[in-house]
Parts: C-alpha cells; structure tokens; sequence
C-alpha cells in the first residue's frame, strides 16, 4: 500500500519523502480538527452532567 | 498465487500498524491535547473575568456608598459559554482556582466547571449546581474526592464573593437529577436556603456514576467592600 504510493510520488527521494511528511501532517490535522472532537463526546470518560 | 497472498498480507500490516498509530493519536488527543485547549480557554476565560470584575468595581463604587447591604445576584440569563466567576477549594490547593462558564453542553464544560442553566446563581436562594470534568480537558474536578465535610468553596463573582462550607459527598446514579433541585430531591419546592451542589464523573475515568458534593452558604461579600 505505502510501496505503491511512494512509486506514485514524482521525483527524487527527498521531494518524495517531503510530499510524505506533508501528507502525513494533513492525515493528522484532519483526525484532530474533525474526527477525534467528533469521536470524543461517544467515550465514557466525558460524560459528567445528569440526566 | 503466493504474490497475491503476500499482497494481501502486507496490505493489511500496513493499514493495521496505521490504525494502531491513529489510536495513539486518539490517546496524546484525549491525555494531552484537550488539557492545552482548556488552558487556552481558561486563560481567555480569566482575562475576560478580570476585566469585569475592574469594570464593575468601576460603576460600583457609587452603588457602596450608596449603602448596599449585600451583592446583587448576577443576571441570570447569561448566555451559554460566557463566564460566570471564579470557584476556589482551599483544600485542593492555594493556586487551585478555575474561571466558570455558564451551560453544561460539551462545549461549555471543555472550556471549565459549568453551571447548570436554570438552577440558582452565586448566592442567591436555591441550588447552585456546577459540573466539571474529573478527566481530560483540564480536569478541574479530578481530587473533587479529597473535599471533607467542613471544607470551604469560594465563589467569586464580578458582584461579591460567596463563601460555601461543604455539608458532604455522595456517589449518585447518572440518572440522578434530583440532586441539582433547588431543594435537593423534592423537584417544585419553594427554597429558604442557598445550597451549593458541585457535581463530576465517578470512577474518575468512567461514567457509570455521579460524584456530588452539596454545601450551603455561610457568608457573603460585597466586591470592592
């Protein structure tokens, strides 16, 4: 899966490795920015008020 | 035959040591992340409180000369997320002090103890219910357990200051919403006393219970008297 993506990379190694980073960060922002603030109130730990 | 197998075999490593990365991920989110957001949103929280409390010392110097016997109550339809004043337990620590919200959504409580909307404000007649987080984002209630019976919860407002002596802690179910009645457990009933009734998660990381601590007020003063 990361082999054919990393052929799919134009370019030398490093371009390839820096568009890999930049992916990565991206991958990252997205699950804090979006799905762990989504996925946090359905855990137990969160719920402290009545009713 | 055996190069599709070891396709198969390499794909599902590959996605399986991922989502065992995104589940790290999740945990520094939780641990981590949600502590420095609500440190964030404190900080704010503070400046905006400190400086309603200097812009009322401002406009309320004429109203003390004017004679006022005890605080007005604040205003009791703020909006939700805005700061309501600053609670403090001697017992868990000099620098222990956190900047409350008014509303109990998620939203609200990420950002400190929130107040339940409908029940009473700082000194005023009823129950004053507060809920705050025992874990993650700040966990301003996490030692909620290490107040006694005796112990003293300060609540500060933009108004005066409001002195709460703790009657006792109980473990209630979640479902227990009686607790935060402005007299505790007979929903409907007219209050004589101001009560205090802070509540959070039990175990500390689960939520099968409801750790409550009720107080009632003994002393009231004036801000800027």
């Amino acid at each position: 899966m990361y082999a054919v993506l990393w052929r799919l990379v134009p370019g030398p190694w490093p371009a390839k490795l820096l568009v890999f980073l930049l992916l990565a960060l991206g991958v990252l922002a997205l699950l804090f920015l979006v799905v762990f603030p989504w996925l946090e109130p359905l855990l137990p730990f969160d719920e402290i008020t009545l009713g | 035959m055996t190069s599709v197998v070891r396709l198969v075999v390499r794909t599902s490593a590959e996605l399986l040591v991922t989502l065992g990365l995104v589940v790290v991920a999740f945990a520094v989110y939780v641990v981590f992340w949600s502590d420095v957001q609500n440190a964030a949103a404190q900080s704010k929280l503070r400046d905006t409180f400190q400086a309603q409390v200097e812009q009322a010392a401002r406009t309320q110097v004429s109203a003390a000369k004017g004679g006022a016997a005890a605080p007005a109550p604040i205003a009791s339809d703020l909006p939700s997320g805005s700061t309501l004043g600053v609670i403090r337990i001697p017992r868990l620590g000099d620098d222990w002090s956190w900047v409350m919200v008014e509303g109990v959504s998620d939203d609200d409580i990420a950002k400190g103890p929130g107040h339940f909307p409908g029940t009473a404000m700082p000194g005023q007649v009823g129950n004053f219910a507060v809920a705050g987080h025992r874990a993650t984002h700040g966990e301003p209630f996490a030692h909620l357990d290490e107040v006694r019976k005796g112990d003293e919860v300060s609540i500060e407002t933009v108004n005066g200051t409001y002195t709460y002596v703790v009657d006792g802690s109980k473990i209630v179910d979640p479902t227990a919403v009686g607790v935060i009645d402005a007299v505790p457990g007979k929903p409907g009933a007219k209050p004589k006393k101001a009560l205090i009734t802070l509540v959070t998660c039990n175990p500390r990381w689960g939520s099968t219970e409801r750790m409550i601590i009720s107080g009632h007020l003994t002393s009231t003063q004036i801000a800027g008297a």
